[in-house]
């Protein structure tokens, strides 16, 4: 493992598949009366947001309580940032106070990696989403989700996605999470298509490891999974797109759609959804939808990539009192 | 009168031969010259040029005094071999008035490290909307020819066509910072494949290449001369080749940047490498080298744009864009250009030196290095090979992309009329 995470394309399939088979462990914790591990203890950790995201930061924070760090969350409204101070002096202050980490999310795409590589601190660097750049923890969730939903949560261990299909749908041109789950689903050996239109696919995509289709139907059938993206209704008065119920019709996600996929075949959305638009009530609240295990499987793996960056050599978990006992 | 009697230097690369300064003129040259009563420079084998010519520096001063000043930036001119520099006009005051330029150009005046030419507004702030009042700044003390809203283009065809046609009327040149507006909201770098990965709004060659095409067809159409600013792609080449083959006057210049640096360079995310038209492709730069090379752009121009510090030190798309380049031009063209066969030195001195000043209508600059002429001259050491190092940089700002890059050729004479402003390496 390297000493920062930045960039899920930074994961060879061997450090991708240790972060798994890591936050399989951590989720057996979950299951547990007393949801907590002594790993980090005495660590500090600070959950540094220029960007408001209450799900990312929670999830973040649920990891890092249950691993005993101590945690220190920084928002940048309200504070000195929003009165014009740097981000390196800003990262400096937080290290003088003897931070071992900094999670940080951030608007300028990026921003993570300068601040990992410009000498300016020397703590770990963990990228919670930066721009339209990278979110590699959230392209480890997606991809711990489907191992369990596809191989299984056992059966899945030691596992990767080889030959699996995966679908991504919808804001590719804006989206940290398409860059990411592309990086980390190619190194994983899952076959990726992007689904969108074509005003939402970067200009030098078709240098990427995976399919471009701008056809939404014909690439069900052969999905066995489909994330379907958040599409900001703002694009459409760019010009991305002409209305938000013609978007709907050529890219959503409905009833009739879902059936057209195959039988195990799972949906998936990074959240927040917007009803409506790329996905329909009906697909969102149908069980083939893993958005709130997506949600569990967060924390998950923010343990198990906390632990890894910061937790040295100990066993992550102990077996637990009660096989101790017998 | 104090005589200066360059030795043993190849004029323009050529045969070594010397080379009498009186004054403030070349008095003779020749082989055998006699040093009575001269200042003797060995030359060595080193190549003399006529003192180079930038159609394009920042000096930031007025109103950026943090980043650069007049005099430190026509020291930093000096220092890389330069006589004569065109001040762009996006200071604060924006230079769109008779005042403004005169001032600028009297500092240059005043300080005597390299003659100063103010670039003036075509429109009012750089604003786009109504033209600024040109023919009184060419009037002025500083008579200024070329006009341009440099980190801006003039994106109104209507505005663009009638500021070329009006600087006819004193031989006035407009120089269009080529970038389409709404296709570059946002833009952050070269938009391809680079910019696809890291996230980074695109800046497409569309967007400059539009706004060229459209030009020099409006020049064409009113017979104006029209100058293009910093050209970055290699489809802007075709265009303004295409214009040539048609008879259109149009000029194009190169910074050196865009002739060594790709946008591969962005993957560090360090803003040093940010600069306003980003940095392209590799077959971009092959196309611009090529170019510079046949003739189809003109001249190299330096786009030197200090910036302090903290305005680099953070995360790109906080970062200022521009990089200095008045002390490491030479060296860059050099290495691109000479060193790889597409020019020689006669062509170099063309590039950055005649054809430059005959753009700007600079007077007394960009002549033969012969008997009669201005004592505008530099001195290279075409051997010296070694690592770029900003703390010696005569500029106030050290925002280089070449630090600890090895790079040839090093300026180690320089002379203003006859006045040396740089010797052995060190300024006067």
């Amino acid at each position: 493992m390297q000493r920062h995470l930045i960039s899920a394309a930074d994961l060879t399939r061997d450090d991708a598949v240790l972060i798994l088979d890591t936050a399989e462990e951590m989720a057996r914790v979950a299951d547990r009366p007393i949801k907590k591990l002594p790993t980090l203890r005495g660590r500090t950790v600070v959950n540094l947001f220029f960007e408001d995201s209450t799900r990312t930061r929670i999830s973040f924070e649920a990891a890092e309580k249950r691993l005993s760090a101590d945690v220190i969350n920084f928002s940048a409204k309200g504070s000195s940032v929003s009165k014009g101070e740097s981000l390196k002096d800003t990262a400096q202050t937080l290290e003088a106070m003897g931070v071992d980490a900094v999670v940080i999310r951030h608007g300028a795409s990026g921003a993570p990696y300068r601040l990992a590589t410009s000498g300016w601190i020397d703590a770990h660097v963990i990228n919670a989403g930066d721009g339209t750049h990278q979110h590699p923890t959230q392209a480890l969730l997606d991809a711990f989700t489907m191992r369990r939903r596809l191989i299984g949560p056992d059966a899945g261990i030691g596992q990767d996605l080889s030959g699996r299909r995966i679908t991504i749908v919808g804001d590719v041109l804006h989206s940290r999470v398409a860059r990411s789950n592309v990086d980390l689903l190619h190194t994983l050996g899952a076959e990726v298509t992007l689904v969108a239109p074509p005003t939402l696919l970067p200009v030098g995509v078709d240098t990427w490891p995976c399919e471009v289709s701008y056809d939404l139907d014909s690439t069900l059938p052969k999905s066995d999974a489909v994330m379907m993206l958040r599409v900001q209704r703002e694009r459409m008065n760019a010009a991305f797109f002409p209305t938000e119920r013609e978007y709907s019709r050529r890219y959503g996600l409905d009833g009739d759609r879902m059936a057209r996929m195959p039988e195990h075949a799972v949906v998936m959305h990074p959240g927040p959804m917007v009803r409506g638009m790329e996905i329909t009530a009906e697909v969102a609240d149908s069980p083939r939808c893993t958005v709130t295990e997506q949600v569990t499987n967060g924390v998950s793996i923010r343990m198990a990539v906390l632990y890894l960056l910061l937790g040295g050599n100990e066993p992550a978990v102990t077996p637990a009192r009660t096989t101790e006992e017998k | 009168m104090s005589k200066t009697l360059i030795r043993g230097a190849k004029v323009l690369g050529g045969e070594a031969q010397d080379v009498l300064i009186d004054g403030e003129t070349i008095a003779e040259t020749g082989t055998g010259l006699s040093a009575e009563g001269a200042e003797v420079v060995e030359a060595d084998g080193r190549v003399l040029l006529p003192g180079l010519v930038d159609l394009h520096t920042h000096l930031r001063e007025p109103g950026r005094e943090d980043s650069e000043t007049v005099l430190t930036g026509t020291r930093a001119a000096a220092a890389g071999g330069y006589t004569s520099v065109f001040a762009m006009a996006n200071t604060f005051p924006v230079a769109d008035t008779a005042g403004v330029v005169e001032q600028v150009w009297r500092l240059g005046k005043e300080h005597g490290y390299c003659d100063v030419q103010p670039i003036g507004a075509v429109t009012v702030g750089l604003e786009g909307r109504k033209l600024a009042e040109l023919g009184a700044m060419h009037e002025s003390a500083a008579q200024v020819t070329v006009f341009s809203d440099d980190g801006k283009c003039v994106h109104d065809a209507v505005i663009m066509r009638r500021a070329l046609e009006y600087v006819k009327a004193f031989g006035g040149v407009i120089a269009q910072h080529a970038q389409e507006p709404r296709l570059t909201e946002g833009a952050q770098m070269n938009e391809g494949v680079v910019s696809a990965e890291l996230g980074l709004g695109g800046w497409p060659a569309v967007a400059e290449e539009s706004i060229i095409a459209r030009d020099v067809l409006l020049a064409d159409h009113v017979g104006s001369r029209v100058h293009i600013c910093h050209l970055s792609t290699a489809g802007s080449v075709e265009i303004v080749r295409w214009a040539k083959s048609r008879g259109i006057d149009v000029t194009a210049e190169v910074t050196p940047h865009h002739l060594l640096l790709t946008d591969e360079l962005v993957r560090t995310y360090n803003p040093v490498y940010k600069v306003n038209p980003p940095l392209r492709t590799e077959r971009d730069v092959m196309a611009l080298r090529e170019a510079l090379a046949d003739g189809t752009i003109d001249i190299v121009a330096t786009d030197h744009a200090p910036h302090p510090h903290e305005d680099k030190d953070c995360e790109w798309a906080a970062a200022a864009m521009g990089m200095v380049g008045l002390e490491t031009a030479l060296s860059v063209v050099q290495e691109t250009m000479v060193d790889t066969g597409l020019l020689d030195w006669a062509g170099v001195a063309e590039r950055m030196s005649f054809t430059p000043a005959r753009i700007g209508r600079a007077e007394g600059h960009g002549r033969p290095v012969s008997a009669g002429e201005p004592a505008n001259l530099t001195l290279v050491d075409t051997a010296y090979r070694g690592p770029v190092d900003p703390a010696g940089f005569a500029s106030r700002s050290r925002n280089t992309p070449y630090e600890g890059r090895e790079l040839p050729g090093r300026v180690t004479h320089t002379w203003l009329r006859g006045k040396a402003t740089l010797v052995d390496g060190k300024l006067t």
